[in-house]
């Protein structure tokens, strides 16, 4: 991938929600980006702000939460200042998404075909309802459906063909990029093995850009060329798979790498991180991860590091990157 | 071991106090978010108060050990039922110095009645809600806990008493035999506790039965009783705690019908009020304000009153009614 | 194997369910959630059960804990009254063997009663089963906090589930189910709801605790890298049948049966570089309703020939080195 066109590029963005007890800083000053047709993960853990993110690149905030600083570019438009009307005109049409647990993503009183229509409908007015009808057959057999299953309805759908038709329909308006959040994660093995290889031949085919986000390295190694570890709010790593896999220099994330049993190779040590992720109500000050970090030192306690450039193309946010002191 | 040995020092009924008073501070913040609980809770309280007030303004000595020598009120004027104002001409007055709000058309002070009745109302409004509360709750637990053959029968049975509707049936009661305030608290429970409200206790009842954590009580040995009354209930006190609020609503406004039409055997109620009102001819008369408006008043504002705190106790009992 | 001593012996065990309800009508159509599996499993050992949704894993761990009653079979439990067949226990004699058999489950959300504390949780088996006095079991319960890492104990015994972070209560979850000292726990799936991060811990406190109370596990989940830490041997069902037991390793490595080779090979591996190659079978996982007597495994297998159609599902069966694979073609 040597082109430079950055189809999204988020600058410093920092979104928090307001909860009765205070603001809970959900993201905190991210900056990624990523290229045409590039595959790039988000991993994390539960409330690292992985899927803060995805909900705040698509703008798809509940009421009491609220951007507060950042860029977010759409092929250069910056999406954060824009009224919910405006940003319609990008949803689905240049970014879309793939939803957690398909189940509640679909409406159950309509069927898959006439859900598909009505973004169809909505973003691409200019096509003709028998244009629309030949994509929606195309879609289905793009992500291994008979397109004989469109009149159906959600519940006869099992959950696999379910998550099948989610992509369909997040494909449905062309995007630019599409972001996918756990797709996979209430599916079996083998289901979600034929799935992660459909939604790899299909990026690669449309030469789509896509951010997959989960919380299971191994199968974020098997999509992504680029990975960025998230943690409390922040990006504290990344780099391209390879590098983070092999070289990490975050702590956590060699922490991480380390916790993850793995069906191949000799069975290693696992090693475990002490304590739990922070409250994001109040997190700590400094580096966020240095109560749990075995090389925090006074300045990890102190200041935030910053997030730059420490390899080629491998960013990380540590004050002892790599674990030295 | 000192860890172990400070543990159990401080008796455990001691500690489950502690944390009682704990929950009752983060429910009482909750409840007063909602600026209408408080609004209802206010007129609660201004109405127990008032209820309060009449034995000591027509006191005798019991009441207040001797410290009056003569009551404010004089019983023989003041008497809700049998009082009589002979200085004043004409029966109905209106409000002047000596009575607040007026005499009714048997001479009686109206602010008296009022205040009389309002113990009653209480009494009569708690009994009929824990009556319905007692009878929905087990019917609600036992019919979900167990399924099957009680549950068909048990919602059989609440089909049944709901399809009667309640107003006639106390109509076709009250003539039939002679209701005072205790039986007529207790039917309007029967009615109300074979009801809608077991079937929202049921299916409250029904999401807990399905929780794993009434599985593991299971594997620790629990038994039928163990689980419903260790398990289901605590977590089912919540609604029954709210529902209450609307049948404690409903028992006052029957009642208020069934005495305006007579067919109680009440000493002294607000609807009993408004009976006597109309039972004199002066029931759609503006002049004659005071016979009618201060006992709807009553009615609608302690009515409106318990509704307003069972509005305000859903958002404590409903999570996800909250504001974030 | 047949030198340790046999916990538990699982005979012929089948769980049907009507596949249509109602009260008056009766059903010839069932769903063979469990259909005929035979495991031992000895003491001290840590077995694994693993397989897709809809294999039956999870009806095998409540059968084995009584949560719901078998239909047919025997499993047979090696308690300190000699060997007794907990299918068949009924009343009192069902609530005495509860001490010998706990479970501990996948949610550590649900798994608790929200008004209920951590003491009254991790106490419930004791109060119910009338163990000790009240002074004994507040020590006792301590005890077991500190054991599982949740020190100190009293500043966790009277808070509340929702207090407390997901991996502090699979903790709790672990000490209720070790607190009356059984002989057997059935963990469900006990670190799937958890972070990775946390995960660890929790699986490193397991296997302590199974060594220091000498505590037979039989760990049901349906990730086979995780089973890979936790078991020494590891049973994988499709379907309602066990299809194949191994040491944990061996099966790993050398995996006999078609549907074994297909699991493993779809789980992904956290290594960019690893290519995996994965089997391609048909299908998807369907429901064992009424099934016809052939092998489970038949409409989807690569093997398949008409011989696994035309016969009765295959016996578990030794093909050497104690590595059971129930399949003709091997």
């Amino acid at each position: 991938m040597t082109n430079n066109d950055k189809v999204l590029e988020v600058k410093n963005l920092t979104m928090h929600y307001m909860t009765r007890k205070g603001p809970v800083y959900a993201i905190d000053d991210v900056s990624f980006y990523v290229r045409r047709g590039e595959s790039i993960g988000l991993v994390g853990e539960s409330g690292c702000g992985k899927t803060s993110v995805a909900i705040s690149l698509m703008k798809l905030l509940p009421d009491n939460a609220e951007i507060i600083n950042g860029e977010i570019l759409i092929n250069g438009h910056d999406l954060v200042p824009l009224s919910d009307a405006e940003v319609r005109k990008f949803r689905w049409r240049h970014i879309s998404m793939v939803f957690q647990a398909a189940m509640n993503a679909m409406n159950p009183v309509y069927t898959v075909e006439e859900q598909i229509l009505e973004a169809m409908r909505l973003h691409r007015p200019e096509m003709s309802d028998k244009e629309m009808d030949e994509k929606i057959d195309h879609l289905f057999e793009l992500v291994g459906l008979d397109p004989a299953f469109k009149s159906q309805y959600p519940h006869q759908y099992s959950g696999g063909m379910r998550q099948r038709a989610i992509i369909a329909m997040a494909l449905s308006c062309d995007p630019d990029i599409i972001i996918a959040d756990e797709p996979t994660t209430a599916l079996d093995v083998i289901v979600q093995d034929q799935l992660l290889q459909k939604v790899r031949d299909i990026q690669r085919q449309l030469n789509m850009a896509m951010i997959y986000i989960s919380h299971d390295i191994a199968v974020i190694a098997e999509v992504s060329e680029r990975v960025g570890v998230m943690y409390a709010g922040q990006l504290a790593e990344m780099a391209s798979t390879e590098a983070i896999f092999h070289h990490p220099i975050h702590p956590y994330t060699m922490g991480l790498m380390s916790a993850f049993p793995s069906i191949v190779g000799p069975k290693t040590e696992l090693v475990q991180l002490p304590g739990e992720p922070p409250d994001l109500l109040n997190p700590p000050p400094g580096c966020r991860f240095h109560p749990r970090c075995p090389y925090a030192t006074d300045i990890c306690r102190e200041k935030p590091p910053e997030f730059k450039e420490h390899a080629e193309n491998h960013y990380a946010a540590c004050w002892h990157p790599g674990g030295e002191s | 071991m000192t860890a172990e040995a400070q543990v159990v020092q401080v008796p455990l009924w001691r500690v489950r106090l502690g944390l009682f008073a704990k929950a009752m501070r983060t429910n009482w913040a909750l409840f007063t978010e909602n600026p209408i609980g408080l609004l209802g809770l206010g007129v609660i309280i201004f109405f127990g108060l008032f209820a309060l007030c009449h034995p000591i303004l027509i006191a005798t000595d019991k009441v207040t050990f001797g410290l009056v020598d003569k009551p404010i009120w004089d019983p023989v004027i003041y008497d809700p039922v049998s009082g009589f104002d002979m200085e004043i001409a004409f029966h109905p007055s209106p409000p002047s110095a000596t009575h607040l709000l007026g005499t009714d058309p048997l001479g009686r002070d109206v602010l008296s009645q009022l205040m009389f009745s309002t113990r009653y109302e209480f009494a009569l409004g708690l009994i009929a809600a824990i009556v319905t509360m007692t009878i929905a709750t087990t019917i609600g637990a036992v019919s979900a806990y167990f399924g099957g053959i009680t549950d068909m029968i048990l919602m059989r049975i609440v089909n049944l008493v709901m399809m009667v509707p309640t107003l006639p049936i106390l109509i076709v009661l009250g003539a039939m035999m002679e209701i005072g305030m205790l039986e007529l608290a207790i039917i309007i429970g029967l009615l109300s506790g074979f009801s809608g409200t077991a079937i929202v206790v049921k299916s409250q009842a029904l999401t807990v039965k399905v929780r794993p954590y009434i599985e593991a009580a299971r594997i620790a040995g629990g038994g039928h009783f163990h689980i419903i009354f260790k398990h289901m209930m605590p977590n089912l006190m919540p609604i029954a705690l709210l529902y209450m609020m609307f049948i404690v609503n409903g028992a006052i406004a029957y009642e208020a019908v069934l005495s305006f039409f007579g067919l109680t055997e009440i000493e002294m109620s607000w609807g009993l009020m408004i009976n006597t009102t109309q039972y004199f001819g002066y029931l759609l008369r503006f002049d004659t304000w005071w016979l009618l408006f201060p006992a709807s008043a009553a009615i609608s504002l302690l009515c409106a009153a318990f509704y307003l705190v069972g509005r305000a106790l859903d958002e404590v009992v409903n999570p996800r009614l909250r504001k974030r | 194997m047949t030198e340790q001593r046999i916990l538990v012996n699982i005979r012929n065990l089948s769980k049907l369910y009507p596949a249509s309800t109602g009260i008056f009508s009766k059903s010839d159509v069932f769903v063979h959630a469990v259909s005929k599996i035979n495991l031992q499993i000895a003491h001290g050992e840590s077995v694994g059960l693993v397989g897709e949704s809809g294999c039956g894993k999870t009806t095998t761990g409540k059968l084995l804990t009584r949560l719901i009653d078998p239909t047919e079979g025997s499993i047979e439990l090696d308690t300190e009254d000699g060997v007794v067949d907990i299918a068949q226990l009924k009343g009192n004699a069902l609530k005495r063997f509860r001490r010998n058999v706990q479970m501990i489950f996948q949610d550590p959300y649900e798994s608790m009663n929200p008004r209920l504390t951590i003491y009254d949780t991790v106490a419930e088996p004791l109060n119910v089963q009338g163990i000790g006095s009240v002074p004994e079991r507040e020590e006792r319960v301590a005890q077991f906090l500190e054991t599982v890492g949740l020190t100190p104990a009293s500043s966790f015994m009277f808070r509340y589930p929702h207090e407390l972070s997901g991996g502090q209560r699979q903790r709790i979850a672990i000490a209720r189910a070790l607190v009356m000292e059984p002989r057997f726990v059935v963990a469900d799936e006990p670190t799937s709801m958890l972070d990775v991060s946390v995960r660890t811990g929790v699986m490193q406190l397991m296997q302590d605790l199974a060594d220091r109370l000498s505590v037979t596990y039989l760990y049901i989940t349906h990730d086979l890298a995780v089973a890979r830490y936790m078991c020494n041997r590891i049973a994988v069902m499709y379907l309602g049948k066990i299809v194949e037991l191994a040491e944990t390793e061996e099966l790993l490595h050398h995996p006999q049966h078609p549907y074994t080779k297909a699991l493993l090979s779809a789980v992904p591996v956290p290594d960019p570089t690893f290519k995996r190659k994965p089997v391609v079978i048909k299908g998807g996982v369907s429901k064992p309703i009424n099934p016809p007597p052939q092998c489970r495994f038949y409409p989807r297998c690569p093997l398949a020939d008409d011989f696994c159609r035309d016969n009765d599902h295959p016996p578990l069966e030794d093909k050497g080195g104690e590595h059971f694979v129930a399949c003709y073609k091997v």
